[in-house]
C-alpha cells in the first residue's frame, strides 16, 4: 500500500442517508475472486440502467465527477454487509476518502486496511459540503484537517494507529505477524 | 474483590493477547473461525502471495451459503449450477481449503448449511468465545454468550495467518428487556423493535447485551434471532447470558466437550454473564408485553411499523421519501393493504427447525393465495432432515410452496432464487435495503408467522388471524 499524506480533491456528493453496501456493490457482483475492476459496479443500480447504459444524471456519471477523489455522502454510510468489495470498489473508481456524520464500523475498518480514509465531520461542516457540491478540499493526515476552500480547517477523529499504517504505508498483518511470540506465549496459556 | 464487570468485557479480557495502549489496538485472540466462499477467496490470495499457511486450521470451518444454488438437481448434480461464476467461487473455496489443510463442509456435505446456522448446530459455537466470520451476521452466534462479529475480508487473511485481530475496544449497551411477548408475537418482531427504537445506527461502535425476562425465556434458536439482527442497529455484536437453556442445547452436540471437559466448560460458561453491579456505556429499555407483530415498509430495517398500524406519514424527510418511491407504497395507509407477491421463509435470521415449525402451523391445511410464490429454504441440510422427519416439507408442498436445498437463497441476490423488479416479498431474513433480493426488488422483513399468513392471503396480514 502507498503511504497517504495529503489528499487534494474537488468532492462528489451523494447525499442520501444510510447508503448501505448492498448499494455501493450489489449482491449479484460478489461471486468474483479478486479484488480487481469492481469500480465498473460501484452503485450499478444507481448508475446504470435496464440495459446497462450509464444513466446521465446520476452523479458519478456526470463530467464534474470525472478525477474526483473524495465522496461526501449523507449520514451513516456503509451500514449493512461486510462485504469489503464495497471499499475496493470505491478505491477501483478512484476515491480515496469518504465523509459524512457517522461511518458504519465493518466499513470503516475495511475502508482503512484499503487506503480508503472514512472521514467523519461534524454536522455543520457536513451541511456545508453538502450544500457545495464540486469544491476543492484538502485533507491532511499527519494532522488529521480537512481544510475547506473558504481557510475554514477542521480536525477529523483518526485512530493514532491508523494514521501510522497509512502515512507509512505500513501494513496491519505485517504489525500481527511480528507479535509472534506473545501470540505463541497465549496460545500456551489459552483455555483448550 | 474485583470490580463488577460486564459479559463483553470478561471474554474480551480473556482473549487479549497485547493489551491495546494509547498507540496500538489490542490483540485479540479467536478461537473460532467460520469462513464461506464469498468473502475469502482474496484472503487465501493474500496469504498465497506472502508466502504464509493457516495458522490454527484446528480452529477454522468453511461451508458454502452465499452463492450456493438451492434447486437439489444443482447441488447434488444433473444440473450445471446457473450462475457459471458463483459455480467458479464454489471451486475455488475447495481448492483453497484442500491446498490449506481448512476443513470443509462442502456443497454435498450433509453438514452444509448457512454458516451462522452449523456453527450451533456443530456444537463449536460456545460460550466464552470469541468467534468471527466474513459476514456480518456473525452476531448470531452471541445468544451463546460468546462475542462474536463480522470483519472484512482483508481481516480474514489476518486471521488465517495469526489466529488473531486488531482490535479497539468497543462500548457496552444493555436492552433490557421487560416483561413478556404475547401471543402470536415472537422474537423476530421484538428484534425488529428494539432496530425501531435504537435507530439503524444507534449501536454503531457498541456490542450490546440483551437482558430481562423476555429473553430469558427464549429458547437458542429465538436468541440467535435476536442477535443475528444486533448489526441492523449498528452494533457489531450481541450477547445473551450463557444459562442452563444454552447448556441443555450445547449437550451432546457433536463437537462440544465432552466428559469432565464438559464440566469444565460449564463451570467456566457459568461464570461469564455480567456481575451484580456492572455498569453499561448505555441503557435502553422496552416492553415485550407492550409489542404487535411486526413489518417493515421501507428500505432499511429500522423503517418498522405495528402490523395493525399505518405507515407513517413523514412526506418531506428526504429518506422516507426516497423509500416510499421506491416501495411503491402510500404515505399513512394501513400496512396491511401491502399486496404480496413472493414469500421466502430462510435466512439465518428465521431458517431453523423451530421457524419452519412456526410457518407450518399457520399453513396447515391452507393454500398459498394464487399468483403469491413462496419459497421455503432451510438453514441448513441439518434443519431440512428433521423438518423432513416432522412431514413439514408436506404441508409447505400441500400449501403450494417450493422446498428447497439449505443455503441463503433469497436472502440476497447471488445465488439465483431472486425476485423480480417491483415485486413485493415478505421475508424473514434481515435486510430490506434496495435491490438485495434482486434488482429492484421490495421487500418487507416480517417474522415467519407473518410471511406464512401473508402468503394465504396474499397482502401484508397479521398471523394472529390464524393462530390465536
Ligand atoms: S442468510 Fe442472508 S444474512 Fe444470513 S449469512 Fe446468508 S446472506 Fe448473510
Amino acid at each position: 500500500m502507498d503511504p497517504i499524506t495529503v489528499i487534494r480533491s474537488r468532492t462528489v456528493v451523494m447525499p442520501s442517508t444510510n447508503i448501505d453496501t448492498d448499494q455501493i456493490v450489489p449482491a449479484r457482483f460478489l461471486t468474483t475472486t479478486t479484488k480487481e475492476g469492481l469500480g465498473k459496479q460501484l452503485f450499478a443500480d444507481w448508475r446504470y440502467d435496464a440495459a446497462g447504459q450509464p444513466k446521465p444524471d446520476f452523479i458519478l456519471n456526470r463530467p464534474e465527477a470525472a478525477g474526483c477523489r473524495v465522496l461526501v455522502a449523507g449520514r451513516n454510510i456503509g451500514c449493512g454487509s461486510s462485504r469489503e468489495h464495497a471499499p475496493w470498489a470505491l478505491v477501483d473508481f478512484g476515491f480515496q476518502a469518504v465523509i459524512s456524520t457517522e461511518i458504519a464500523d465493518i466499513f470503516r475498518n475495511n475502508s482503512l486496511k484499503n487506503g480508503l480514509l472514512p472521514i467523519i465531520v461534524d454536522e455543520a461542516t457536513h451541511a456545508w459540503l453538502l450544500a457545495n457540491p464540486g469544491v476543492e478540499v484538502e485533507i491532511d493526515l499527519t494532522n488529521s484537517s480537512l481544510k475547506l476552500p473558504d481557510g475554514r480547517s477542521v480536525t477529523f477523529p483518526i485512530d493514532g494507529f491508523a494514521r501510522y499504517c497509512l502515512t507509512n504505508g505500513v501494513d496491519e498483518l505485517g504489525f500481527l505477524l511480528s507479535k509472534d511470540a506473545e501470540i505463541k506465549a497465549y496460545e500456551a496459556r489459552r483455555r483448550a | 474483590m474485583s470490580a463488577p464487570k460486564t459479559m463483553f468485557e470478561k471474554v474480551w479480557a480473556a482473549h487479549e493477547v497485547v493489551p491495546q495502549t494509547a498507540d496500538t489496538p489490542a490483540v485479540i485472540f479467536i478461537d473460532l473461525h467460520l469462513t464461506h466462499e464469498v468473502t475469502s477467496p482474496q484472503a487465501f490470495s493474500l496469504l498465497k502471495s506472502r508466502g504464509l499457511k493457516v495458522r490454527r486450521p484446528d480452529l477454522t470451518l468453511a461451508t458454502m451459503d452465499h452463492a450456493t444454488p438451492t434447486r437439489t438437481e444443482q447441488v447434488f448434480g444433473g444440473a450445471p449450477i446457473s450462475i457459471e461464476s458463483a459455480a467458479k467461487q464454489i471451486r475455488q473455496l475447495e481448492v483453497n481449503c484442500a491446498e490449506f489443510g481448512v476443513e470443509l463442509l462442502g456443497l454435498q456435505d450433509s453438514r452444509r448449511g448457512i454458516v451462522h446456522i452449523i456453527g450451533p448446530e456443530l456444537g463449536v459455537t460456545q460460550p466464552g468465545k470469541t468467534i468471527v466470520c466474513g459476514d456480518s451476521h456473525t452476531s448470531t452466534h452471541g445468544a451463546f454468550g460468546a462475542l462474536a462479529f463480522g470483519i472484512g475480508t482483508t481481516e480474514v487473511g489476518h486471521v488465517m495467518a495469526t489466529q488473531c485481530l486488531l482490535q479497539k475496544k468497543p462500548k457496552t449497551f444493555a436492552i433490557e428487556v421487560s416483561g413478556r411477548l404475547r401471543p402470536g408475537v415472537t422474537p423476530k418482531d421484538l428484534i425488529l423493535a428494539i432496530i425501531g427504537k435504537v435507530g439503524v445506527s444507534g449501536g454503531t461502535g457498541y456490542v450490546f447485551e440483551y437482558r430481562g425476562e423476555a429473553i430469558r425465556e427464549m429458547d437458542m434458536e429465538q436468541r440467535m434471532t435476536i442477535c443475528n439482527m444486533s448489526i441492523e442497529a449498528g452494533a457489531r455484536a450481541g450477547m445473551i447470558a450463557p444459562d442452563e437453556v444454552t447448556f441443555a442445547y450445547l449437550k451432546d452436540k457433536p463437537r462440544s466437550p465432552k466428559g469432565a471437559a464438559w464440566d469444565d466448560a460449564v463451570a467456566y460458561w457459568r461464570s461469564l454473564p455480567t456481575d451484580e453491579g456492572a455498569t453499561f456505556d448505555k441503557t435502553i429499555e422496552i416492553d415485550a408485553s407492550s409489542l404487535e407483530p411486526m413489518i417493515t415498509y421501507g428500505t432499511n430495517p429500522g423503517m418498522v411499523v405495528p402490523i395493525s398500524g399505518k405507515i407513517p406519514d413523514r412526506r418531506g424527510d428526504v429518506v422516507f421519501d426516497a423509500a416510499m418511491k421506491y416501495m411503491g407504497l402510500t404515505p399513512g395507509a394501513p400496512i396491511t393493504n401491502a399486496p404480496v407477491n413472493v414469500v421466502f421463509i430462510g435466512s439465518c435470521t428465521n431458517g431453523r427447525l423451530g421457524d419452519l415449525q412456526a410457518a407450518a402451523k399457520v399453513l396447515k391445511g391452507q393454500r398459498v393465495a394464487p399468483g403469491v410464490q413462496m419459497l421455503v429454504v432451510p438453514g441448513s441440510q441439518e434443519v431440512k432432515r428433521e423438518a423432513e422427519q416432522l412431514g413439514l416439507h408436506e404441508i409447505f408442498k400441500q400449501a403450494g410452496a417450493e422446498w428447497r436445498e439449505s443455503g441463503c437463497s433469497m436472502c440476497l441476490g447471488m445465488n439465483g432464487d431472486t425476485v423480480a423488479k417491483g415485486e413485493y416479498a415478505v421475508s424473514t431474513s434481515n435486510r430490506n435495503f434496495e435491490g438485495r433480493q434482486g434488482i429492484g426488488a421490495r421487500t418487507l422483513l416480517a417474522s415467519p408467522e407473518t410471511a406464512a399468513a401473508s402468503a394465504i392471503r396474499g397482502r401484508v396480514t397479521d398471523p394472529r388471524e390464524f393462530i390465536i
